[in-house]
């Protein structure tokens, strides 16, 4: 080649072509997709936990989707119902979708896991509850005190298997609150919103209607 | 010279080697000294905290227990840390600097706008000191390969990254050569292709699944239209270079760097493979993967039949031996990558440490060590004394050789067993758990090799900047007599040749 110039056109037409496919096209699809009547914005301590788990950074071990029943084995897992859309993500921003399952999806966690008492104790320190895991502990997210130091109505948990020594309970800082909080909102178990999916997805071949 | 050699051998070097002449060389390396020095320093650096945020958050894989006691080192945020620090940090750094000296030999001039250059490499490292800062104390954009703050990091890379550009685009428009060879297009479209993707990447407004796709439109692309473009003109100015010839074929170096724009830049909605994206958009990427066979043929090719009947010249140039291996890998680790592409095999891979080795056999044994090959041979001759020690030299590429083994193949197969035991619902997550760990574990022990080599190889140059000298004065392995090509010794001791 000898000509800059023509070597700076090629360049610039091909970021500007994919550019146009990837991002600029989907945008105008995938802007107008309806927000489903069953998902509920996220409330400012809810917010607040989903602030709390992009700075600790859960999504380099947690996805969040389910992908289509008919060539994973995601939904027999037990991770979801269905294949999750769109839709489901409306609210969310940055996206958490994730590329990596050192640990199990949570796009369900909320549906399989609803207690308080399970998610802090196994946030304080996951051995707790699971001698076999790897995820890391979060102490940081805790205050841990004498079980006379508690003033009445103060919230506090014990911990199990041994990680903390007897008398001593464990106080959820607010952000340990708000990331509980978050984690027992993520539910995609309602049923696909139709209407306006964009383009029917279809994955596979098969076509959302035809999932259960 | 020329009147010593054979005739064979004056008909060998009728390559770029000769097309540049001395004078010209020495020129050009003065003009760029200052930017490729500060660049490979900067690196370097780089470099080691990256090994140590990288075996840090190996270590806490399967020692989960290990340093909770903060937030700052929690797992997510170390290797968030890692990962910025060693492909915008490490090798990006280094790109600067190779681009930066490359370009002036390569059209025959001095580094027009140097201190512009200059001016770009320190904003750059800048912003990486603010973006790492900010990945640990929590601010992170929550966006893979976008974790560095937005607003008060990010910024820095944009003009930083341009201002680099600016000066590599002057110097190409006051070429004085006809003809442009393949490593000035390479360089130059992915100092084109960065600013506009990472904007594009860091735009503000996008939420949801659009959010996700224009995250991995622009992480794909850091990969494929900047690390890749940059380490292949690498491959391609150094592989010639060394070996005094010609590379093979034009048409093919045409083919490889066209369709490696068209379809790479398609190719990012493979990592969201059974996502809730629309199916097109994750189709288009599919069939773009595949077609990566083309580009990734063409190169392979190209740059192994340059390189036929010569391997015995690796056995001298520790260059060259570091940019082979790179080369092999570029193809091995794409052709990995269309496999992981297709949908049969992605249901199974993806979401795995499969990834993640994958990831290390492109950043680490195309990138990374394209990236060492050249410093082997750039420091010496901008600071004009032969590197000191054939040993550290050896033991560089030995450690990291073996500890690349250890690090990918137990990862790459716990990975998979990984990937059949989460598709069979009947096994437990205990199980899935248990099936990852030797591989964690193998992670840890090859990179703690890794790292071992980095800290020989970033003692060696630190040894190299304080102006330590070899003891014979002579290049490392010259007494392997490079019969291969039969030139003289003096064309290729590094100090020699400029
Ligand atoms: C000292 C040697 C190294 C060690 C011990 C190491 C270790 C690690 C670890 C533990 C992870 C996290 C994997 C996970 O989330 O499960 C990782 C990810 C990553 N590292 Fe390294 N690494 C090393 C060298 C490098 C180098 C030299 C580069 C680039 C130039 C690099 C680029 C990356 C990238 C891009 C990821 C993300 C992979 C993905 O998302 O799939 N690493 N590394
Ligand atoms: C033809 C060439 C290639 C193809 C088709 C390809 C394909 C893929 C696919 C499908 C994934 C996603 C895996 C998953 O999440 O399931 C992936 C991930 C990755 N690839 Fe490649 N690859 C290619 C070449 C390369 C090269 C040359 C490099 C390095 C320079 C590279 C670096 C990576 C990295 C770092 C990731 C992990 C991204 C992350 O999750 O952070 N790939 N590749």
């Amino acid at each position: 080649m000898t000509r800059i110039w023509l070597l700076i056109t090629g360049v610039l037409a091909i970021i500007v072509f994919a550019t146009s496919l990837l991002v600029v096209i989907p945008n105008t699809m995938i802007g107008q997709v309806r927000v489903p009547s069953q998902l509920a914005p996220y409330t400012g301590q809810q917010a607040r936990g989903r602030a709390v788990y992009v700075a600790q950074g859960c999504v380099y071990c947690h996805s969040q989707q389910v992908r289509d029943p008919v060539y994973t084995s995601d939904k027999d897992r037990g991770w979801g119902p269905r294949a999750t859309v769109p839709s489901d993500y409306v609210y969310d921003k940055p996206h958490q979708l994730g590329t990596m399952r050192t640990g199990p999806d949570l796009i369900n966690i909320g549906v399989r896991q609803p207690s308080d008492q399970w998610h802090h104790t196994h946030l304080f320190n996951p051995r707790s509850l699971m001698p076999w895991s790897i995820m890391p502990a979060f102490p940081y997210l805790y205050d841990v005190r004498d079980s006379s130091s508690l003033k009445p109505g103060e919230v506090f948990y014990s911990v199990a298997g041994g990680k903390l020594p007897t008398g001593k309970v464990i106080v959820p800082t607010a952000d340990a609150d708000a990331l509980v909080a978050y984690l027992k909102s993520l539910k995609r178990t309602y049923p696909v919103p139709t209407g306006n999916e964009p383009a029917a997805r279809s994955i596979g071949g098969r076509s959302e209607q035809t999932m259960p | 010279m020329t009147a010593t050699l054979s005739p064979h051998v004056v008909e060998l070097t009728t390559s770029i080697t000769d097309l540049e002449n001395l004078d010209i060389r020495l020129r050009a390396d003065a003009s760029s000294r200052q930017v490729a020095l500060r660049a490979i320093s900067f690196s370097v650096i780089w470099l080691i905290i990256g090994s140590a945020f990288g075996l840090m958050a190996s270590f806490k894989l399967h020692m989960p227990d290990w340093l909770v006691s903060s937030p700052v080192l929690t797992f997510g945020r170390i290797r968030s840390a890692h990962l910025n620090a060693m492909a915008y940090g490490w090798a990006s750094s280094a790109m600067l600097g190779v681009s930066v000296w490359i370009i002036p030999r390569l059209v025959h001039t001095e580094l027009r706008v140097p201190k512009a250059a200059e001016a770009g490499l320190y904003i750059w490292n800048i912003g990486m000191v603010l973006g790492i800062v900010g990945i640990l104390a929590g601010y992170s954009d929550g966006l893979e390969w976008l974790e560095m703050p937005r607003y008060w990091a990010d910024p820095f890379f944009v003009i930083g990254g341009g201002l680099v550009g600016l000066s590599l685009l002057s110097t190409i428009a006051m070429r004085e050569v006809e003809h442009l060879y393949v490593s000035v297009w390479y360089i130059l479209a992915a100092f084109i292709w960065f600013p506009i993707i990472f904007v594009i990447g860091n735009w503000p407004t996008f939420s949801g699944v659009e959010s996700a796709a224009v995250n991995w439109f622009y992480a794909h692309n850091a990969l494929g239209l900047w690390l890749t473009p940059v380490c292949l003109a690498a491959a391609y100015y150094f592989i010639p270079k060394i070996l005094g010839r010609p590379i093979y074929s034009y048409q093919l170096s045409l083919l490889g760097f066209w369709t490696l724009g068209f379809f790479y830049s398609l190719n990012g909605m493979h990592h969201l493979i059974g996502g809730p994206l629309p199916t097109w958009m994750i189709t288009t990427s599919i069939v773009a993967s595949g077609l990566m066979i083309i580009p990734v043929m063409a190169v392979g090719v190209n740059q192994h039949m340059t390189l036929n009947k010569r391997f015995g010249a690796l056995r001298y140039s520790p260059t060259l031996r570091f940019i082979v291996f790179g080369s092999v890998a570029y193809t091995l680790v794409s052709l990995q990558g269309v496999f992981m592409a297709f949908r049969e095999v992605n249901r199974l891979t993806h979401f795995t440490h499969v990834t993640v080795a994958h990831a290390h056999l492109g950043l680490y044994s195309f990138v990374t060590m394209i990236m060492f090959g050249s410093i082997y041979y750039i420091l010496p001759r901008l600071l004009g004394r032969e590197w000191v020690s054939e040993k550290l030299i050896s033991w560089h590429f030995w450690t990291v050789g073996i500890g690349q083994i250890v690090y990918l193949v137990p990862l790459t197969v716990a990975g998979m067993v990984q990937g059949v035991a989460m598709a069979d619902p009947t096994s437990t997550w205990e199980q899935v758990v248990k099936a990852m760990m030797p591989g964690l574990i193998g992670r840890s022990v090859g990179g703690t090799l890794l790292t071992i080599g980095h800290c020989v190889f970033a003692y060696h140059v630190w040894l190299m900047f304080r102006g330590a000298r070899s003891r014979q004065g002579l290049p490392p392995f010259h007494e392997v007599a490079p019969i291969i090509t039969r030139r003289t010794k003096a064309s290729f001791v590094s100090g020699g040749a400029a």
